[in-house]
Formats: structure tokens, sequence, C-alpha cells
């Protein structure tokens, strides 16, 4: 399994960004082999609409997750189409993000946790 | 004719002046009407009391896909420049609150899968007063694609007449719909930094559209020269004044124009058109 982390910086290390649609990178974990790496984040270039530019940038390199702050309405619909999981409030390091999915404490987002943005 | 009204900055008064103008040329008999281009909060109609005799929804085509005809080759995804496609494994994501309505995505499609569906964005209604023929549009809440709606008010307009339209504030794309094609653009502003720097973008804007322009000051107050330097440097003409006055703003805010609150207003707003029309056929 693929989860996305949205990051400030390219390592475990780095700060999660609470945005997704405008993160720079996301640090992809694979819980299965423990492997790790980085995607920038080209769809935080888009003029409008970000959040779906990022979900299909996570829909394109298989992600079967993704870890954030906050998920927009546009970009909910989007990943859920896609059969993404999300989880939402975030904050800290993207290492203790990963080990709060590993011991299962991450509540998978039904809904979008903020109103349309980015206009 | 056909006279615009902007300010760059809202709230100074751009109805104000729009409705005053339209009723002192309707009170000299001349057939005239106004649009009422400030389609996210149309409020000429405040100032006339007249029932809509006829009311029309502005459209705009988006998208809709045919899932028994769709590939998913995501052509129409990747040629939509504001994300309003998505491909998501085999489901097409469509964001019609996003679409330009460029029409790209259904005329590239390789199967006939996508075609284009209404969405309605706004209304346009016509009202009629003894005086004077009114046009106002309408957003629709939750839609934020003004200019399409902006459009439809001017193309209700009835050719042979006077037209005033009173515009969107600021200078970004609503405003320009507004004001295209305008003989001339009057700018309404008030003697304030805010005023000035809005004033000096409205008429940079209406340069790039070679579009003649004169100032109203609004709620001017004596001494202050703000923006008698800013027309001054620039070779704007400041046509008319209208003073920072209790009386002018509680009549106005009882839905009483100008004009009717104080008949002196009515000479004024007639001169004012004149010195247009003036400066127009130069």
């Amino acid at each position: 399994m693929k989860v996305a982390i949205s990051a400030s910086g390219k390592t475990l290390d780095s700060e999660v960004n609470p945005r997704l649609g405008r993160c720079e990178y996301f640090i992809v974990y694979n819980m299965a082999t423990g492997e790790q790496s980085v995607i920038e984040n080209t769809g935080r270039f888009s003029q409008g609409s970000a959040g779906i530019a990022t979900a299909k940038l996570l829909n394109d390199q298989q992600v079967d997750a993704v870890i954030t702050g906050n998920v927009g309405p546009n970009a909910f619909s989007a990943l859920a189409a896609a059969g993404i999981v999300m989880y939402t409030g975030a904050t800290g390091k993207v290492s203790e993000m990963v080990e709060k999915f590993k011991l299962g404490q991450l509540t998978e987002a039904k809904f979008p946790n903020v109103g349309p943005h980015g206009r | 004719m056909i006279i615009s009204v902007a300010s760059g900055k809202g709230g100074t008064g751009k109805t104000l002046v729009a409705t005053s103008l339209a009723l002192s040329l309707a009170y000299e008999q001349k057939p005239v009407q106004l649009l009422d281009c400030d389609v996210e909060e149309p409020n000429a109609h405040i100032f006339f009391k007249a029932q809509p005799v006829s009311e029309r929804t502005v459209s705009l085509p988006v998208p809709k896909v045919n899932y028994e005809k769709c590939q998913y080759c995501g052509k129409c995804a990747e040629v939509c420049q504001f994300n309003a496609i998505a491909l998501m494994k085999r489901t097409l994501v469509i964001f019609p609150d996003v679409c330009h309505s460029c029409g790209g995505c259904w005329h590239l499609c390789p199967t006939g899968a996508l075609e284009p569906a209404a969405r309605e964005v706004g209304t346009v209604s016509v009202s009629q007063t003894a005086d004077l023929r009114l046009v106002s549009g309408r957003l629709k809440l939750g839609t934020h694609i003004s200019p399409p709606v902006v459009k439809a008010v001017r193309e209700t307009a009835e050719r042979d007449y006077i037209t005033i339209i009173d515009g969107p504030p600021g200078s970004s794309c609503p405003v320009m719909a507004a004001v295209t094609d305008t003989d001339y653009c009057l700018l309404v502003t008030e003697p304030t930094p805010f005023g000035l720097n809005d004033l000096a973008l409205a008429v940079d804007m209406l340069r790039v559209l070679k579009i003649p322009c004169g100032v109203v000051i609004n709620r001017d107050m004596p001494g202050n020269q703000i923006i008698d330097r800013f027309c001054a440097e620039n070779g704007i003409n400041i046509l008319l004044r209208i003073p920072f006055q209790t009386e002018i703003a509680r009549a106005y805010a009882k839905g009483i124009p100008l004009v009717d609150s104080d008949k002196i207003w009515r000479d004024k707003f007639y001169n004012l058109y004149h010195q247009i029309s003036g400066e127009v056929s130069q």
C-alpha cells in the first residue's frame, strides 16, 4: 500500500504541509516494503483548482491513500473517484504521521474538511 | 450613445450616479435605459420600484459525459487548462464550477462521449417604469463567472435608446465586460487614498480599452485636492462633484434617487450628459 503525505520538504523529517493542492512535495511511503520516495507536487503550479491537478498527480502515481491537513470539495470528489483514501488534520513531522498510520491511529475522512477555496 | 459608469473601488457611488444620470434624461423625455451590470449585487432596481416584465436565464455550456461511449483516453482532461476534468482510474470527474466553457473537451473527444449541457449561471430581468427601461442581471448564488451574465444584460439592451450602464466595482473581467464598446466611461471616485489608488487602476484599464473617460468625485470635501492633482497630471476632466452631505446620504439610504431628493441635481446631471456628448462627438 502506497501512502502519500503532503510535506514542505523531501525527507521523513520534514514538516507536514497542511495544504494538499499547494504543498511542495509528497513523501510516498510503501507500507509493505518500507520503501520511500519523493514526488514534487507539480499540481501546485496551477492557476486555479490546484487540488484537482494534485489529485490527478496522485492518481497517476498509483497512490492508495493520502495524509494531509485539509482537503477541499473538488479534490475530495476527484480522490474519492479514484478510490484514494484520505486522512485529514495531519500536523507535525511526516515520520510521526507514518507511525500513526501504522498504528491505525488515523481516521479516514468521509467529507471535505474545508470549503471551496483557491479562487 | 452608451455611457458606462465604473469606479475601481466599491462603495463610491456608481449606482447613485448611474440612476441619477438615467433619470435626468428620462425627465427630459429622452428615450433612456439603465443596464445594471453589477450582477453580483444588483441594486439599481431599489430606486425604481417596478415589477419585472420579463425574465430569462443565462446558461453556459459545460461538458457532460456519456459513459457508454467514453474510452478513458484522457484527451479531454489533458486539453483542459482549468482542471475542470479529471480522469481518475475509470471515472471521468467533471467540475462544472471550474469549467470556462471553452468547448475544447467535446470538440477533441475522439468517440463523441462528451456533449455540451446547459449550466445556469444567472438571470436577466427587464422592468419598465413610466420614465425608464431597466435591465438587471443577477449572478446565480454559488457561481462566480459573472462576465457572461454582464454580456447577457448588454445583449438585452434596445438599440435606439440612450444607454447608461451601472458597472461592477473593481477593474477586472466583469468590469471590462461592462465597459467594453461603450462610448464613454464615467469614473466615480472619492477623495481618499483608496479612491485614488483604484481610480488609477481603472484609468489604466480604460486606456488599454481606448475608452474616453471623465471623473465624478463623490463625497467631495473643500480643500481636499488628492483627486484633482491626479486628474490634472493625467489630463482627465472632472465633470461633477457631489459634496459630502448628510442630507444626500439620508435620502439615498431611503432609496430616493439624488435627482428626486433635490431638484437642483436634475440640471446638474442633464448638464453632465451634455458635457459627455460634447466630448464624444469631438
